[in-house]
């Protein structure tokens, strides 16, 4: 489980998360939503620790993440699994070398285990066989795939994915999203999505944290967000006509 | 400009902490002294064997007279190459193919997240992309001085056999002749500076590059132009306090 408590980061003057608190639960997808500039990426990163909050703090099973030097990360970091923005894998390797990268940083497993390892995770995001392919060559959706198969090669506790969506046609934010669900429930992840991509919402959103100008500004589940009388939520999730028909048949 | 000298010394300091996994680091660094150093063999060779040439030839044609010997032709080129050309000449040519190419690639693994993924993991990012550059370039690039210095000489012997204005015995004998070892000694003390200068300054620009495309070519440029405006400081220091 992770918690979050009263965290403030600013930049300068400008102050880009204000007082956020909130509990992500293992097994659980638990979607950060909100339009651009309000503060998800940012609340993000301060939970991984590639920002430091100005305050408040992080813990990770009650252990206080934002106290620790870099070697006390060390061990939590080793149970994080993160899929970026742009996938983010080594242009200079392989895909299965990808894969097997944190492996041979932080494992004595043997080659063998390593490559089986790697093709468990390659099969798990329907990419079997595509281990000696470069990140040059894939496609955009096989990117993403290969940054799950990465994330999840040292069995993460925890799994942080950052606009999974962006960049993909609906079928493949689809696929991407059930992978993440079903990833997030075989190995009962605590699952943080940071997303304003509303088929994600309405499909995977077990619990979700809606961010307005850097505030916690709504917080439940997809099954609550069709009936919410919020105005700013409402405002972002029926911003188009389509949605807005389709929330008066619900 | 104490903010960035700060900030890298940090980065330095955090580039040298204890490796995760020395094997992996290992790789690394036989990796780039591939890179480094077969890959840069190529123009070091080529400008090594033109320097030494064009070193003697000019100094033949300054020092005809009667009066001088002409195997001095041979000491001032064996000097003139080990003390400064070959060490500090193939020093700013590699601060821009090495440098360019280390600040590029650590900035462009900046800008596209690759460094976040790999503190994200617990990997010291910086120990991992950086201590292998330097250590390759602190080995590396003196080995490349010592290619170069034995071409510069050869060039020079070339440039003899094709002139005529100096005798190639005349020139083997000015070689040996007066040979002070300190001269290798300062040569083998600038290599090693000038490879620590390359690899790191370079590699602080790239580490801290932000935004996009255009400022990892904008780091590029920084990391070869410091550099070099270091190498010749550096090298101004070493002559003054070795020679």
């Amino acid at each position: 489980m992770i918690q979050i408590e009263d965290i403030y980061k600013s930049f300068g003057s400008n102050d880009v998360l204000k007082g956020i608190t909130a509990e992500f639960k293992p097994g659980k997808n638990n979607l950060i939503i909100g339009s651009s500039g309000s503060g998800k990426t940012t609340l993000l990163k301060c939970i991984v620790g590639l920002h430091e909050p100005t305050s408040g703090d992080v813990l990770y099973d009650k252990e206080n993440f934002t106290l620790m030097h870099f070697e006390g990360r060390v061990p939590i970091r080793k149970q994080i699994g993160m899929l970026f923005q742009n996938s983010a894998l080594f242009d200079s390797m392989t895909v299965e070398e990808n894969i097997i990268f944190p492996l041979n940083l932080f494992t004595n497993m043997s080659r063998g285990e390593k490559l089986d390892r790697a093709n468990f995770c390659l099969e798990r995001v329907n990419l079997a066989g595509k281990n000696h392919l470069y990140p040059s060559e894939l496609s955009g959706g096989m990117k993403k795939r290969v940054g799950i198969a990465r994330a999840i090669s040292m069995q993460p506790k925890y799994l942080f994915v950052d606009e999974p969506n962006s960049g993909l046609d609906p079928m493949t934010s689809i696929l991407i999203d059930d992978l993440i669900s079903e990833i997030t429930q075989d190995f009962q992840t605590t699952t943080v999505i940071v997303t304003h991509d509303m088929n994600s919402v309405m499909g995977i959103g077990d619990h979700i944290l809606f961010l307005h100008n850097g505030e916690k500004w709504w917080e439940g589940s997809n099954h609550q967000i069709a009936h919410t009388d919020n105005k700013e939520l409402n405002a972002f999730v029926f911003a188009s006509k389509f949605m807005q028909a389709a929330r008066e048949k619900l | 400009m104490f903010y960035s000298l700060g900030r890298y010394i940090l980065l330095l300091r955090l580039s040298f902490r204890k490796p995760e996994k020395f094997s992996v680091y290992w790789a690394e660094i036989m990796r780039e002294m591939v890179s480094q150093g077969i890959g840069s063999l190529g123009i070091v060779a080529i400008i090594s064997v033109f320097i030494g040439a064009v070193a003697t030839i000019q100094t033949a044609f300054q020092l005809v007279s009667d009066f001088i010997p002409k195997t001095v032709v041979g000491g001032i080129t064996r000097d003139s190459t080990i003390l400064e050309f070959s060490p500090t000449i193939t020093a700013l040519v590699l601060a821009g193919r090495i440098g360019s190419s280390i600040a590029s690639q650590i900035g462009t693994m900046r800008v596209t997240e690759q460094i976040d993924a790999l503190e994200i993991m617990g990997v010291n990012a910086p120990g991992y992309l950086i201590s292998p550059k330097v250590i390759t370039g602190v080995t590396m690039i003196p080995l490349l001085v010592i290619v170069s210095v034995a071409l510069g000489l050869g060039g020079g012997y070339l440039a003899c056999a094709a002139s005529r204005d100096v005798s190639t015995a005349d020139y083997v004998a000015g070689l040996s002749d007066g040979f002070n070892p300190v001269i290798v000694t300062v040569c083998a003390v600038k290599a090693i500076v000038f490879g620590f200068i390359i690899t790191s300054v370079c590699a602080y620009q790239g580490f801290y590059t932000r935004g996009g495309a255009l400022e990892v070519g904008q780091s590029a440029t920084k990391g070869v132009v410091f550099s070099c405006i270091m190498i010749l400081f550096a090298d101004l220091v070493i002559s003054e306090l070795l020679l």
